[in-house]
Parts: structure tokens; C-alpha cells; sequence
């Protein structure tokens, strides 16, 4: 009855989920970035961690549904060790495929990532997978402000 | 569906909610390949045909603007445009037309007492009294007007069944309150607060009372002389009538005394440069062509409900909430948000480990449409430290086998989710 969910909620979102990622406040973190989607209360803290142009280290704390949580938790994973323009075309990438604009393209390029192509096809629902992404960005660009998705 | 293991309680008698389901053309659809389960009342009710023909056959037929020509369609559209207001008083009790002002809703209901009789009579120092349930749209206006004027916003706090604490009420009231605005029924909860408590300590103080009846007013028969409220205000749209028209109800000598909300045509007596006087009551309160569709639109939501009748509605919704409460105190894994004793049909609740926003999408895969949020009332999530709920809401239309559909659906996703 609900097969077709399975496109959004893969197994890697349950498992993120369930096992956020680099979930723990940082101590001592170059940038630390509020986040927050008004419209279904997520709450995100982002802190990021520089080594010159790289990202040494990323963690997250916060509340919020499964898709922005797995989504807070994979970003982590994938953007650690990256350089921040490489982090900033990771950005780029992900929101292209998650608004639909861009429908084939480097999913290869964006790996486990791509289990969230499937918010696509719920509107409501790309705020959610979007919000860590657009916390990092400010993070990155070091907007001291907190983000909000509206 | 699965069977439900509890017996359903009998069926209010002579209650035909497959015959009031058959009024209702947007329910007869499949969402998802499911047929529409729709407990998203509390947010805006679905309209009945009746409606829908009133709105169609206004600008088939009649359509024009109001209070102004002298030729027949005019004439018709006025007729209806305040048909309709006697409607509006009736379903309420006011003693006039002249107290029943056409807004678009509750929210400008609450912007125009507040920026009128609020920003006319209020000083520093001066107390405005709410409570930790109301909807933004009764917090946020009075804080505009705290601003404004220096006023201070003293709130009443609630119990964690979410019912208000009425000693606490007591104590808040003091000589530097000035208005009490409160919910007669609360969005996010269900409570249904003991008003004429409420109105009768403030009057004891010559305070005036404002009720935010947005909730309230399709589920109850609400007489605003017995009350003795001084404003009333809700939304055409949860009325099932359309929305962008509401109704604020202010006892006369009130309004009469308030200085107009916003200038324009129609609000007017006589203009020149130098001067204007302005119109009688209501007029005063309406400038601009209004909503003339939508006015009869709600007038003939009116007309509907009273063919059913509200207290046989009541009834037959308070079963539903009674059936649904007593199921999801069964799933184990669910919390419910909101358990006053006098509460009215709204189930707000939470999942352990699960979003109400993953909540909402996954029931929605089985047709069911729930509101997952904060219900604009984000105060009330602070208070039982979640960050939404989800929150099924029932209207006149809906069946007991809804609510199964509702109960199968959280224990799927439960399942889903592992």
C-alpha cells in the first residue's frame, strides 16, 4: 500500500534517520549556523570546521523530519574533506535535482545523495531535504544570521 | 481496511452523514488511489454544492457592485450581499446588522479591533490579556499594538491537559487590563474554554471580552447576547463557505464609538478636502467593494448548516472524536496533544521517533489529509516542547469509518517507519 513512498523513504533515509551521522556539538568550531524551516519546525545547527579552504570536520545537531535529518546526516558524510568550492558545487548539484531542474544529470556525482532525488515529486517536502544544504552555504559564506528556508 | 477491535458506539440517530457527504462533490475522489479522507477541517472545511450554486449563480445572474447603483443588478447583488449579513446575525444572535461587519476573516477581525478600539483607548502601562493557546493570529496583532502604544501583553497559562488555569486568569486581571482576547476554541488543541467564566470575572472589572470564534463556530451554537462577549470574530472558510470573507460581530456601542480601520469608498457619508464624515454602522467598518461573492457564499453555508443544524453536527462530531481518541489511546507509540475534558473535534498527536511532517506525507500516500505543523500556534508547541504535531480534525461529513482509515494509516506507517 505504500510501495511508491519507497521512492522518497529509501532505506539510507531510514538509516540516516534513525542513525543521524556526525550528530554532537563541536567544540571549538570555525563556523556554527542556525537553521530553521518555519513551515514544519526543523530546527538545524550546522558547525563546520576549516583547515584553510577545507573542510576538516562537520557535525549537526537539531530536530526535524526524516527527510532533513537523513538529509543534515548524508551532507555531512559527503562534504567532509572537501574543499568549500567543491562543498559549493555539492550545493549547487543537490538543489538542481531536488527542485527537478535538473532530471539526469551526475547523480553519479552526487552518490548516496541521490536517494533524495525522490522529494522531487513532493514539493512540500524539498524544504526539508534542502535545509542543511542551504545552512551550509551560509556557514561557507560565513553569514553570521540565522537561515531560514522561507 | 481492517476490522477495528473496538465496537463503534451506535450512530446519532437520525444523523445521515452519507446523505450530507453526498452534498460535498470535492469528497467524491480518489487521492493517491485512495478515496479522500479529509481531517483537515480545523485548517479550512470543504464546501458544500449549495455553496458552490450561491457563488456560480451570483455572477451568472446577479452579479454587481453593491450599495451604489440604482439599476436592478445592483439592487440584487445588495439584496443578497445583506441577506447575507442577516444571516451572519442570526446564526450568531446579535441583536443588529449593525454589529455584524463584513472582514475577511477572523485575522482581520482581531487587526481591525486592535488597531480600532485597541489603538484608540490604549495606554502605556495599559494590559492586554491572552492566553499560551491562542492561535498567532490573536497573539500577534496585540503585539503590534503593544508597540504602539506601550501596552503590555500578559498571557494566561494553560494546564498540560491544555485546559487554562483559571486561578491564574483571576489573578491577571487587575485595574491596567483593558481588553481580554481569548480563544473560544483552540486550534491546536480542541479545548473548548469555559467563556462566560471568562466574560463574567472581566465584566465583573467593566473589562471587554474578545472571542476568537474562528474554531468554535462550526462545531457550536454560539449566542453572543448570552455570552455577553463584546467582539466576535471568525472565518467564512472553516464555516465551509468560501474563503477571504469573515465576520467580526462588536456590540454596538462599541463600534460606534471606534474610529474607522481603513478609509475609502463606501465607508463614507459625505467626502471634501476639509472634512469627512463618516457612514453608520456597519459601513463604517467596510471600505472598498468587499467580498460580495463570498458574503453570499457564507450566507448560504449559513442556510446549510442550519438545515442540518448545529447541535445534531456537534453531536455527531463529538462521536467521532470520542471513537478516535479511544483508538489512538491503543497505538502505544502515539501521544495526544490536547486532553481538556471539554474539547471539540480535534485530535492533535504525536509519534515516537516520527515527524508529524513525515506523518502528514505518508498518510497522504493512503489518502488521508492531516495537518502537520505547528498549527500557526507556535507558543502552544513550545509549551509541550514538540515541534509540530499532526492533527486530525473532523467536520460534518466525516464517517467513523474515516476514522479507521486514520487509525489503519498511523499503524502502517508505524510499520514503515520500523
Amino acid at each position: 500500500m505504500l510501495d511508491h513512498i519507497r521512492d522518497l523513504y529509501q532505506e539510507v533515509v531510514f538509516d540516516h534517520n534513525r542513525n543521524p551521522r556526525n550528530f554532537r556539538v563541536m567544540e571549538a568550531p570555525s563556523r556554527k549556523i542556525d537553521g530553521f524551516n518555519p513551515l514544519c519546525g526543523d530546527r538545524i545547527t550546522l558547525y563546520l570546521k576549516l583547515d584553510g579552504p577545507v573542510i576538516a570536520d562537520v557535525s549537526f545537531q537539531g530536530s526535524g523530519c526524516a527527510i532533513s535529518t537523513a538529509s543534515a546526516s548524508l551532507m555531512t558524510e559527503i562534504v567532509r574533506g572537501k574543499t568549500e568550492e567543491e562543498a559549493h558545487h555539492l550545493f549547487e548539484l543537490f538543489h538542481r535535482i531536488t527542485t527537478g531542474q535538473d532530471e539526469v544529470a551526475n547523480f553519479e556525482e552526487l552518490g548516496k545523495l541521490a536517494v533524495l532525488a525522490g522529494v522531487r515529486a513532493y514539493p512540500a517536502r524539498v524544504k526539508c531535504a534542502t535545509l542543511a544544504w542551504h545552512s551550509l552555504e551560509a556557514a561557507l559564506n560565513n553569514e553570521g544570521e540565522a537561515v531560514s528556508t522561507e | 481496511m481492517s476490522v477495528s477491535v473496538f465496537p463503534k458506539q451506535a450512530p446519532t440517530v437520525g444523523y445521515d452523514v452519507e446523505r450530507y457527504r453526498a452534498d460535498f462533490p470535492i469528497l467524491q475522489q480518489a487521492i493517491n488511489g485512495h478515496p479522500l479522507v479529509y481531517l483537515d477541517n480545523a485548517a479550512s472545511s470543504q464546501k458544500p454544492k449549495a455553496v458552490i450554486d450561491a457563488i456560480s449563480r451570483v455572477y451568472l445572474q446577479d452579479y454587481a457592485n453593491v450599495h451604489r447603483g440604482v439599476h436592478t443588478l445592483s439592487q440584487r447583488a445588495t439584496d443578497q450581499f445583506e441577506g447575507a449579513r442577516e444571516k451572519a446575525r442570526r446564526l450568531l444572535n446579535a441583536a443588529k446588522t449593525e454589529e455584524i461587519v463584513f472582514v475577511r476573516g477572523a485575522t482581520e477581525a482581531i487587526n481591525l479591533v486592535a488597531q480600532s478600539y485597541g489603538r484608540s483607548t490604549l495606554q502605556a502601562g495599559d494590559e492586554i490579556l491572552i492566553s499560551a493557546m491562542e492561535h498567532h493570529s490573536n497573539i500577534v496583532p496585540w503585539q503590534m499594538l503593544c508597540q504602539q502604544t506601550g501596552a503590555v501583553l500578559k498571557v494566561i497559562p494553560i494546564s498540560h491537559q491544555g485546559e487554562l488555569l483559571l486561578e491564574r486568569y483571576a489573578d491577571l486581571l487587575s485595574d491596567r487590563t483593558k481588553l481580554v482576547a481569548v480563544t473560544h476554541m483552540s486550534n491546536a488543541l480542541g479545548t473548548i474554554n469555559p467563556v462566560e467564566h471568562i466574560i463574567r470575572l472581566a465584566h465583573e472589572r467593566g473589562i471587554p471580552v474578545l472571542l476568537d470564534g474562528a474554531q468554535a463556530a462550526p462545531h457550536l451554537v454560539v449566542d453572543v447576547r448570552a455570552l455577553d462577549c463584546d467582539f466576535y470574530v471568525l472565518s467564512g472558510h472553516k464555516l465551509y463557505g468560501p474563503s477571504g470573507i469573515g465576520i467580526l460581530y462588536g456590540k454596538e456601542a462599541l463600534l460606534k464609538a471606534m474610529p474607522p480601520y481603513q478609509g475609502g469608498g463606501d465607508m463614507i457619508r459625505m467626502v471634501s478636502f476639509e472634512r469627512t464624515q463618516y457612514n453608520t454602522l456597519p459601513y463604517k467598518f467596510e471600505a472598498g467593494t468587499p467580498a460580495i461573492a463570498d458574503a453570499i457564499g457564507l450566507g448560504a453555508a449559513i442556510d446549510y448548516l442550519g438545515t442540518i443544524g448545529l447541535e445534531a453536527i456537534a453531536a455527531h462530531e463529538n462521536e467521532l472524536l470520542a471513537y478516535a481518541t479511544q483508538q489512538a489511546r491503543t497505538i502505544p507509540q502515539l501521544k495526544i496533544i490536547g486532553e481538556a475534558a471539554h474539547k471539540g473535534a480535534i485530535l492533535s498527536f504525536t509519534l515516537d521517533h516520527i515527524h508529524p511532517h513525515d506523518i502528514g506525507t505518508l498518510l497522504d500516500q493512503v489518502g488521508i489529509a492531516v495537518r502537520a505543523g505547528h498549527h500557526c500556534a507556535m507558543p502552544v508547541m513550545d509549551f509541550y516542547g514538540v515541534p509540530a504535531t499532526a492533527r486530525a480534525s473532523f467536520a460534518l461529513y466525516n464517517t467513523l469509518e474515516e476514522v479507521d482509515a486514520l487509525i489503519n494509516g498511523i499503524k502502517q506507517l508505524i510499520e514503515v517507519f520500523g
